[in-house]
């Protein structure tokens, strides 16, 4: 048997407008664990979907190859049948069937399509010792929890006979025990001669299991460290995740920043679904006229879900905290009351939130502030048209008509859309969210240059981003956020990436110790 | 020894996509749109029925025969658009019918004791009883968030059951003259006739095997110039709309392509004119759908509420996020489709001149075809006043159509089921082919 298990050579990935592999090789030898780690968006999900078949062979270049065999999925199926399995971070469990049923669905324990339940139940009783999950196998998913969930997805690709379990985020949503537990699992299961590849964000736990970590970024690799010694550290990988020379510019920022324009104060929000869960514990936030502020952190930091809970409670449930514009608390506690107030929330999934997609391009810059061109109800053609050429023309929104339906338009012509919107609409504060997300570099810099001027012409500008290099360009001053909390607060200009990563990793520590006692 | 089901699938799903793939090359074929069809299905007709389909009282009948089925497609089409459906309207429609009739005729209700209303005041507490039903299942799906599916298809067996209960098993009637004639009534002629240059004892003008439609009873020169003057009012609009795109350099079609295109509206709009006017003239039930179809272009083309249920029903997550109250328009959709549905109940009761048990039941389904023929996505977001109204002419020239070719009533249900499933996977596949 060769010392390779999984070997990928110049695999590259293009999108629409992004490469996001870019010549990567990486391999994997039998029955190590290898972690994958790299900012959001570096490629490691991407390159993953490569390996198991959801990006079917031909939509990449390059090839691979598992066990000496090369490899050419048309679907996950045929990975499956290879002895590779992925979980990824949204579990794909039915939450309404049980356990059994979800370990063997599509895999039926079957004679002629009838299925012969004492079979699959004992053979899940076995998945489940392996696991060492210790609950009956008719019990049904959703009643457990996400850490018990995390371990009938693993039961289940056990069932299918993996030899490369494929972990995206597995520990995200589980506290720190269930973490550690699946840690376990895992070395278990490398001395039975799985192999496993773990994308993590949680450097900790990468340095503690890994015996090999690749580190991507912008969908290239950067490096391969080899961690059996143990002498890999967590700075040393913070270094290779966000050491890049800078490959985007920023138009030059003059700030000219006045009085205290919102301001925010101990915001406390919960779990829709599970209400004693905060997911926003005792944020403070202010902005000034004329300030970009920007909101760096991981993904499921909450920085989303804090947004959105202060534009109209739009997220979760509202536990405490007040909003005050211009010293003066106001009540923001619907949309279009937050709206009315001078928010405006510009959504980091433009196409699922931000756009009616269907219709054209007036009709989506004039949907937040209708109003604004009809009288007592009735829409003025004219001056809908017009206000749409302005936009268009100050924007400088690529469309031949602003009768062009918007799923037509690429993505950066589609976020100005959206920014029209809001503009519209005339807010004293906005709040960017990814507001740069999958679109190319020239129209991101047209984007910064917008926000210099929103900010210059006296609004305040709340940018939240995952892109570090982008939250240090386009900022004035910085809150870190991590685990729903301000991890740290600092200046733009005396910032840097180091400093922010350490901010969210010191703060990921304490949570995890907090949750320990 | 896991899966037997995997080598069956497979055989069998190769030949489902070969079928899909047989009925897009048809699609292809068949894109003239609804319009073509209309057209088509009356040149059919008229051969089939050897020109007895578009005589001035069959072209009446259309209208006199489907009002019902306008009207309440005009409430249907929002609450498609919107992103619901509403199964309730035949029964609600039945059980308004049976309101309005107990409270003419006069009846001992609970609480209020005997009341015999006149039938103005009637068809106002009837309407006004149809907005309270709307908010009822508005106020189910929109706040308590129960799929309109459901909370409509209960309102389907309440309203049945009222219905029977309010009418104690009987019909009721008949009613007062002045009330029939929403349904059996015409304007009144105040111009004066003129003879029908065609004649009506000429034999009748060919076209090859085809019939042509002229030639009939003297015209009622009201209803001619009532045409006239909607025809002029069509044009003007869409003039006026065509000079505004232009000042802001949009692309608009060519000066030629407006007026053939203005000239096949006025031709189709002096059609039904002159068809109407050879029999009794414009029926007050088509005058009432003609000023509703024109409200409800209204409503959806240029205010801001008929913006707003396009765009819940394009995005509901984005329209909420921009500010839009969604659960309130999907509140207001119902409202207004109960208040239809009370017309519609209205218009079915005068017509028969007595309000029965069964009054109203199947048409939601011939609403709900009408509505989803006119181009109405099931996706909503998408679906306009006009294509309705096509649609629902469509639905109506089939009725009337198969009724003079003695088509039985089983053949009948099947025909409108192969149009309904046709049309509406031309919107399903124009919808994939986007994607």
């Amino acid at each position: 048997m060769s010392d390779v298990l999984l070997e990928m050579r110049g695999i590259t990935k293009e999108f629409p407008g992004v490469k996001a592999l870019k010549d990567v090789s990486f391999s994997v030898r039998p029955g190590e664990i290898h972690a994958l780690v790299g900012e959001n968006g570096a490629g490691k999900s991407t390159l993953m979907k490569v390996v198991s078949g959801v990006y079917p062979y031909g939509s990449y270049e390059g090839e691979f190859f598992f066990k000496g065999q090369e490899c050419r999925f048309h679907n996950i199926r045929d990975s499956e049948r290879k002895g590779i399995v992925i979980i990824h971070q949204e579990l794909a469990l039915v939450p309404h069937l049980s356990i059994t049923e979800n370990i063997f669905l599509a895999n039926e324990q079957s004679t002629a399509g009838v299925i012969d339940w004492g079979l699959s139940n004992s053979r899940a009783q076995e998945l489940l010792k392996k696991v060492g999950l210790d609950e009956p196998p008719g019990t049904r998913v959703s009643r457990l929890g996400v850490g018990k969930q995390q371990l009938v997805e693993i039961a289940k690709a056990l069932s299918k006979n993996v030899e490369l379990l494929i972990l995206d985020e597995p520990t995200s949503s589980l506290n720190e025990n269930d973490s550690q537990k699946l840690l376990q699992l895992l070395r278990e299961f490398r001395s039975n001669g799985i192999a496993c590849v773990l994308i993590s964000h949680k450097l900790k736990e990468v340095e503690s299991v890994a015996d090999t970590i690749t580190v991507l970024r912008d969908g290239a690799v950067i490096e391969s460290l080899d961690a059996t010694a143990g002498d890999v550290t967590e700075d040393r990988i913070i270094r290779g995740m966000v050491g890049r020379d800078l490959t985007h510019r920023f138009p030059p920022r003059e700030a000219e920043i006045g009085d205290v324009l919102l301001e925010i104060r101990n915001w406390k929000v919960a779990h829709p679904v599970y209400e004693d869960r905060m997911v926003i514990n005792d944020v403070s936030v202010t902005v000034r006229s004329g300030e970009v502020v920007g909101i760096a952190g991981l993904m499921g930091a909450g920085r989303t879900e804090f947004a959105m809970s202060v534009f109209g409670r739009s997220w979760g449930r509202y536990v405490s905290g007040s909003v005050l514009i211009r010293d003066r608390e106001v009540d923001v506690s619907t949309i279009p009351k937050a709206v009315d107030k001078g928010l405006a929330y510009v959504t980091e999934d433009r196409k699922t939130y931000g756009l009616v997609l269907m219709n054209d391009v007036k009709t989506n810059i004039t949907l937040a502030n209708l109003d604004g061109v009809a009288q007592t109800g009735v829409i003025s053609p004219p001056k809908e048209v017009k206000v749409a050429n302005e936009y268009r023309d100050a924007l400088a929104i690529k469309t031949p008509s602003v009768k062009q339906i918007a799923v037509n338009l690429s993505g950066g012509n589609q976020q100005k859309v959206v920014l029209s919107k809001w503009l519209f609409s005339n807010p004293d504060v906005l709040i960017l969210d990814e507001p740069t997300r999958g679109i190319d570099v020239g129209a991101k810099y047209e984007i910064y240059s917008i926000i210099n001027r929103l900010a210059a012409e006296g609004k305040g500008i709340i940018i939240i981003s995952s892109e570090l290099p982008e939250v240090l360009g386009v900022s004035d001053r910085i809150y870190v956020m991590a685990a729903g909390r301000i991890a740290a607060e600092m200046r733009a200009s005396e910032a840097s990436q180091e400093l922010i990563m350490k901010a969210i990793m010191r703060l990921a520590r304490a949570g995890a110790e907090e949750v320990v006692l | 020894m896991s899966t037997n089901t995997e080598t069956t699938a497979p055989l069998a799903a190769p030949a489902l996509d070969r079928a899909a793939n047989v009925m897009r090359s048809i699609r292809r074929i068949g894109q003239g749109g609804m319009l073509l069809a209309l057209i088509l299905a009356l040149v059919f007709f008229q051969l089939t029925t050897n020109g007895v389909m578009l005589k001035p009282l069959n072209v009446t009948n259309v209208f006199l025969q489907n009002g019902y089925i306008l009207v309440m497609a005009l409430g249907m089409l929002l609450v498609i658009v919107i992103g619901h459906i509403d199964l309730s309207v035949g029964s609600v429609a039945g059980f308004l019918g049976a309101i309005v009739a107990v409270l003419m005729v006069g009846a001992t209700l609970p609480v209020v004791g005997k009341v015999q209303l006149d039938p103005v005041l009637a068809l106002a507490v009837t309407l006004i009883v149809g907005g309270i039903i709307g908010m009822w299942q508005g106020f189910w799906v929109a706040y308590l968030r129960v799929p309109s599916f459901i909370v409509t298809l209960a309102g389907m067996l309440l309203f049945r059951g009222a219905t029977l209960f309010m009418l104690g098993g009987q019909p009721v009637g008949p009613f007062p003259e002045s009330f029939r004639a929403i349904s059996a009534g015409f304007i009144p002629e105040v111009i004066g006739t003129v003879p029908d240059p065609f004649g009506t004892g000429a034999p009748p003008v060919q076209l090859g095997p085809l019939v042509l439609p002229l030639g009939g009873g003297p015209l009622q020169l009201t209803t001619m110039l009532m045409g006239g003057l909607l025809s002029a009012f069509v044009v003007l609009i869409a003039y006026r709309a065509r000079r505004g795109e232009l000042r802001y350099g949009f692309a608009v079609p060519s000066i030629r392509q407006f007026w053939i295109r203005n000239a096949l509206i006025i031709l189709g709009i002096m059609f039904i004119a002159y068809r109407l006017s050879g029999y009794k003239g414009l029926p007050i039930v088509a005058l009432l759908a003609f000023v509703l179809i024109g409200g409800y272009m209204f409503l959806t083309l240029r205010t801001t509420i008929g913006r707003r249920i396009y765009a819940v029903g394009g995005n509901a997550k984005a329209a909420t996020l921009s500010g839009v109250n969604a659960k309130f328009m999907v509140f207001l959709t119902f409202v207004n489709m109960g208040v239809l549905a009370a017309l519609g109940g209205i218009i079915i009761a005068a017509r028969f001149n007595s309000a029965t048990p069964k009054a109203g039941y199947g048409f939601e389904l011939d609403v709900i075809a009408a509505t989803f023929v006119g181009g109405a996505s099931a996706y909503g977001g998408v679906g306009t006043v006009a294509g309705t109204v096509i649609g629902a002419l469509f639905f109506g020239l089939l009725n009337i159509g198969m009724g003079i070719m003695s088509i039985p009533i089983d053949y009948q249900f099947m025909v409108k089921a192969l149009v309904l499933l046709i049309a509406v996977y031309f919107d399903v596949s124009s919808k994939g082919k986007d994607a």
